[in-house]
């Protein structure tokens, strides 16, 4: 029992961290709720103004704000243990996993469409008789709006002009990132400052490459969301991937900032990691898109 | 044991340097602890179970005849498929969350959750999400009808309520994600040392992989809502032929998120049947490693069997072929399952308490589930059996005296625990045996009427299936009316009103949860318990084991 008890009192200061309560999550909550309503009513015309939703989103980032900065200052003060740090990393990892079953189910759409329903419309298989009947003329070629050419006709972005271009930004900032994480491992906080911006640089280039494509794509070469399966699978999976990079982005900022007033130590920046490991994913599902909405 | 109780005393005395939960509704609304936000699960699962029993009386009592009686056919469909929403997402789920949310820490000898705020912003999220759901129901177009699968076209001909359905469906997945990767951490990260991974209560294992499981479809869901989301107000067309997309592609995409779905609703429960039968047939789980194995088989099988939903909607012969054998292999890890349960009350020193009797009624009655499954596993006979009454006898038969009556027993088991009180036990059996018959007057005629052509999702029906509709109408209002007593039952110990519970409550329980008084403190494992094969309930012979 006195063991024990010692053992206790030495472990005391190094116990798990539990946050005090908090209003956080439920005003980020009502928030989003906010948004969601007025998103909806823009949606069915309602006429209910935008301000719900510049209001909620207002009040979302502030709120994300103060909860992301609460936690590094947590962090800077030293009241996470071993076990908090675990769990931050597993955390992330967990996230990061959901994420790509998320663009998981948009690529399945894109191979379904080309593997499966475009073939069968032109009568391969079984579905023969829906040919003849309903589209006789229609044909299995990539790119493709449907049997109805939806939005009329239409040009695609070649992968190697600026999509090639765009690959190769975001693979060096997948490099200056990691210059950065072993500067900070080594101590050397200017350099690893300096390559953060670099690969802010890199981020922001990628985003502005990625717009001027769409507003050539949009309005030069007719693809919009309406150009059948083509352009909806190309928009959705291109454009949930251009909101990564940009909150990616921020994170970036975040993080330099972060660097540039004195967080972080060598041996202990989670913070730092969770982003770098989240800049990858985004980084290796646009080679993913690079390869299968590009190129093949 | 001596260990334990002086560590735990020691545990306890530090209580006195924290401030005890705030006063009032802020504390329910800041807390960050896991016991409130599992007590808040819960109470918002038996709302929502209420919600959508209230639903499925409309159901019944439109049922009672053929012809219509009391609701048009476009409200019955909103009924149908909203009860179907609400149960699964505002009820079970948040039910198993709760429960999770209680007794995981407790069970692994962790403080709290491993993220307590993001604890708190899964629950919040839910009160939100159902109100935008149940709002549709008083917009033009009424209420999603389209089914709780939400197939293109149908459901994109919803009214109003179309995005509320949509963004209600992407706020419950952040929720789902936000709860299991706290299981997830918590259960990797924050066990007691010795509780290495085969050591670790069933209810964590097979929450464990619910939390997997969850955080791998969740997503594609929200992918899948986002794109007809997409289709009715962007003008894309993954779901429509004229654009190349196809409406059956919703369909895998949504079945491969929906039958993971499926075991996200049992497997928590075999966590739960796992550790109340052990304790009242007093003797070791049998086959503990082949309990782990066997819910990992079936979480990965989850994965591969998705177009036994689909048998009747064309798909290549090949497709129907290898969907049907992946279905019926999971029938193997089931019975793994089922035979160990069975193994475990063999000359076991048996009691009936009202928890046991759920588990034992959950055994028997959900095999009767999982039986008519195998039925409609077999892809020719399936074209018979597809959208009839006989596939909702099938999943009721899982989900609720499946499902429900694992978290009824499960509440029953530790709800002394929670409050210290020990509910009324002669209640208890009044509730078991009116629930279980009940559940069988409504469910069991199902089969039949399914099995003579009877249609789902129609108001009216043809004049000989009758009979079978006024039994199951009857059953499934004095199933309703029963779940009173449990209500009252359980409020009766949120009262403190009745015999006080001692620390063990059952003579035959094991686990860390048995080792701390009765209610559990606030914060109950600050420092890690010591823990053992005695304490775990595993058979101990000497150190070797």
């Amino acid at each position: 029992m006195a063991t024990q008890a010692a053992h206790h009192d030495a472990a005391a200061s190094n116990r798990y961290f539990v946050p005090d309560p908090s209003a956080w999550p439920f005003v980020l909550t009502a928030a989003l709720a906010a948004v969601v309503v007025g998103v909806a009513g823009f949606l069915e015309n309602k006429h209910i103004g935008p301000i719900p939703i510049w209001i909620g989103s207002a009040v979302a980032i502030y709120i994300i704000f103060r909860w992301l900065r609460a936690v590094s200052l947590e962090s800077e003060h030293g009241k996470y243990n071993q076990a908090v740090d675990s769990t931050y990393r597993m955390a992330m990892a967990w996230f990061i996993f959901s994420e790509v079953m998320f663009f998981g189910a948009f690529f399945g759409a894109l191979w379904y469409a080309r593997e499966l329903s475009i073939p069968w419309l032109s009568g391969e298989g079984t579905k023969v008789a829906t040919h003849l009947t309903l589209w006789p003329m229609f044909e299995n070629i990539w790119p493709n709006n449907g049997p109805m050419e939806l939005n009329g006709s239409f040009e695609t972005v070649g992968a190697w002009g600026l999509p090639f271009i765009n690959t190769l930004l975001l693979l060096t900032s997948g490099v200056t990132i990691t210059m950065a994480h072993h500067a900070l491992k080594e101590n050397h906080r200017l350099s690893c400052i300096l390559w953060m911006w670099a690969t802010v640089a890199l981020g922001v280039a990628f985003l502005g490459c990625q717009g001027y494509e769409y507003v050539h794509a949009w309005e030069g070469l007719n693809l919009t969301l309406s150009s059948g399966i083509y352009g909806s699978t190309f928009y959705m999976l291109t454009g949930f991937h251009g909101m990564h990079v940009t909150l990616g982005t921020i994170m970036l900022i975040i993080i330099t900032c972060r660097l540039m007033s004195g967080h972080f130590k060598p041996e202990s920046h989670f913070g730092f990691e969770g982003v770098a490991w989240y800049w990858h994913f985004v980084d290796v599902v646009w080679v993913g898109l690079f390869i299968f909405v590009y190129v093949l | 044991m001596a260990n334990a109780e002086a560590h735990h005393d020691h545990a306890h005395g530090h209580d006195d340097h924290h401030h005890g939960p705030d006063k009032g509704i802020m504390r329910w609304i800041k807390t960050t602890n896991h016991k409130d936000l599992g007590t808040l699960y819960l109470i918002f699962a038996f709302s929502m179970f209420f919600v959508g029993g209230l639903m499925s009386l409309v159901i019944r009592a439109e049922l009672w005849e053929p012809g219509l009686q009391f609701v048009d056919p476009e409200f019955f469909n909103q009924m149908t498929t909203m009860h179907a929403l609400v149960m699964i997402f505002g009820g079970v789920m948040p039910a198993f969350t709760g429960l999770a949310n209680w007794m995981v820490p407790m069970m692994v000898g962790a403080s709290d959750m491993a993220l307590p705020r993001v604890n708190n912003w899964g629950f919040w999220i839910l009160p939100f999400a159902f109100t935008l759901l149940l709002s549709t129901l008083f917009m033009d177009g009424g209420a999603p009808a389209g089914g709780w699968t939400m197939y293109p076209p149908l459901v994109l001909q919803t009214g109003e309520g179309f995005p509320f359905l949509i963004f209600a469906i992407h706020l419950m997945g952040i929720s789902s994600i936000t709860g299991a990767i706290n299981v997830v951490v918590t259960v990797l990260n924050l066990r007691a040392p010795g509780m290495t991974l085969l050591k670790m209560p069933l209810f964590c294992w097979t929450w464990l992989i619910t939390a997997y499981l969850l955080i791998a479809t969740m997503p594609v869901l929200a992918g899948a809502v986002t794109m007809l989301l997409t289709d009715k107000y962007f003008g894309t067309s993954f779901f429509t032929a004229s654009g190349g997309g196809d409406p059956v592609m919703f369909q895998h995409i949504f079945w491969f998120f929906g039958h993971p779905e499926v075991y996200i609703l049992i497997l928590p429960a075999f966590g739960v049947v796992s550790t109340i039968i052990p304790a009242f047939a007093r003797k070791p789980l049998f086959g503990y490693d082949s309990m782990v194995y066997a819910t990992a088989s079936i979480a990965f099988l989850s994965f591969i069997v998705w177009a036994h939903h689909m048998f009747t909607v064309g798909m290549p012969l090949a497709g129907e072929l290898f969907f049907m054998f992946s279905t019926m292999l999971i029938a193997v890890p089931t019975g793994v399952k089922v035979f160990n349960w069975i193994a475990t009350m063999w000359r076991g020193s048996m009691t009936f308490e009202t928890p046991m009797l759920f588990a034992i009624a959950f055994v028997f009655l959900f095999s009767i589930g999982g039986f008519s499954g195998l039925m409609l596993a077999i892809a020719p006979v399936d074209f018979q059996y597809h959208d009839t009454y006989f596939v909702v006898a099938h999943f009721h038969y899982v989900l609720v005296p499946g499902a429900v009556f694992s978290i009824i027993a499960a509440v029953y088991y530790w709800i002394p625990k929670w409050t210290g009180v020990m509910y009324s036990e002669f209640w208890g059996k009044v509730h078991f045996w009116l629930s279980a018959i009940a559940v069988n007057v409504t469910f069991f005629p199902q089969h039949f009427s399914g099995l003579a052509g009877m249609q789902r999702r129609v108001p009216d029906y043809a004049v000989q299936f009758v009979d079978f509709n006024q039994v199951s109408t009857i059953g499934a209002f004095v199933f309703f009316i029963a779940q009173f007593i449990f209500i009252g039952n359980m409020i009766r110990c949120m009262a403190k009103k009745g015999e006080k519970a001692t620390q063990q409550v059952w003579e035959g329980a094991r686990g860390l949860e048995w080792t701390v008084p009765s209610p559990a403190p606030y914060h109950t494992f600050e420092d890690p318990p010591k823990v053992n094969d005695e304490i775990l309930g595993f058979p101990s012979h000497g150190k070797a084991h």
